[in-house]
């Protein structure tokens, strides 16, 4: 017996993460998308360093007294792509921590949704692993990190609830399942917002932090470059 | 014995535990169940390792139904 009447064959709706109705505009992310996209990031970020360095040079050749111009714009070429890089590895930012004993008990919930490993390495690092057909996600509390290309590159994807009174072991299950229900449309709701090389956004991550990226990479080099490479 | 749970800033509540065999306990989750659809949240079951689906209707032999929040991108 099912509530609602229904046929008790039909509980289960298709598996399409029903807040993609709220980006409806958007297409659903893919792998070749995500290829797309990364490629697009690594251009901008030769857009915004190129010039600087170039500028940089020419200044010095032209007239070496203006090397300390040339160093501002080569300080320029440097600092721009790691704010974007920073601004990546801020989705990932814990949230203040609330009532200690509601964190508790939705640790619990989140420590029945994961195995032992992914538990151990929660309590050590605050994020939760989980693979993934587009490749390795790094799931933290307002943010998910999506380890491909064999763990060379990491999108930064800004995803969360909008319930900021919520314990942060619940702020992870709702995105581990919906993570679970439908991978591509989770992609497809969160916002990105930075794609690069895995170091770049390592080093921005907290020291806390870190040990979960280099799992994530670890295992999608385990399990090939795959389609996302 | 089944239990339908709701993410909230308890940590998670416990809004009704039933048994199929009880149809009581069944008409009393799924009136919680549809309450709290009613109020915006989606409910989810773990259907294996590594993979949950949605349920618009309470799935009576389902170990655990959690019901969380909608997500959105930030």
């Amino acid at each position: 017996m099912a509530g609602g009447g229904g046929p008790p064959g039909g509980l289960l709706t298709p598996a399409v993460l029903p807040e993609t109705a709220a980006v409806y505009w958007r297409p659903r992310v893919d792998d070749a998308r995500l290829r797309r996209i990364g490629r697009l990031w690594t251009l901008t970020t030769v857009a915004h360093v190129l010039p600087f360095v170039l500028a940089g040079a020419v200044l010095i050749w032209l007239e070496p007294l203006a090397a300390p111009v040339a160093l501002v714009c080569l300080a320029h070429a440097w600092v721009i792509p790691e704010l974007y890089a920073s601004r990546g590895a801020n989705v990932m930012r814990p949230a203040r921590r609330g009532d200690a004993r509601a964190e508790s008990t939705a640790l619990g919930l989140l420590g029945d949704l994961v195995g032992h490993a992914e538990r151990d390495l929660h309590a050590r690092t605050g994020v939760v692993v989980e693979p993934g057909r587009l490749g390795t996600w790094v799931v933290g509390e307002s943010g998910a990190l999506l380890v491909r290309s064999g763990g060379r590159r990491v999108d930064c994807w800004c995803i969360g609830v909008p319930d900021r009174d919520l314990p942060s072991a619940d702020r992870i299950a709702h995105l581990l399942l919906a993570l679970r229900t439908d991978e591509q449309g989770f992609a497809t709701v969160a916002n990105m917002a930075f794609s690069g090389a895995r170091g770049r956004v390592r080093r921005r991550l907290t020291s806390q932090m870190r040990p979960a990226l280099d799992v994530a990479c670890g295992r999608d080099r385990t399990n090939g470059p795959g389609p996302s490479s | 014995m089944s239990r339908l749970i709701r993410m909230d800033r308890t940590g998670h509540s416990t809004l009704a535990e039933w048994r199929a065999d009880d149809p009581a306990a069944v008409e009393a989750a799924v009136e919680a169940f549809r309450r709290e659809l009613d109020l915006g949240y989606l409910a989810m079951v773990t259907t294996g390792p590594g993979k949950a689906e949605q349920v618009r209707e309470l799935p009576v032999d389902a170990d655990t139904v959690i019901l969380r929040r909608p997500i959105a991108g930030g």
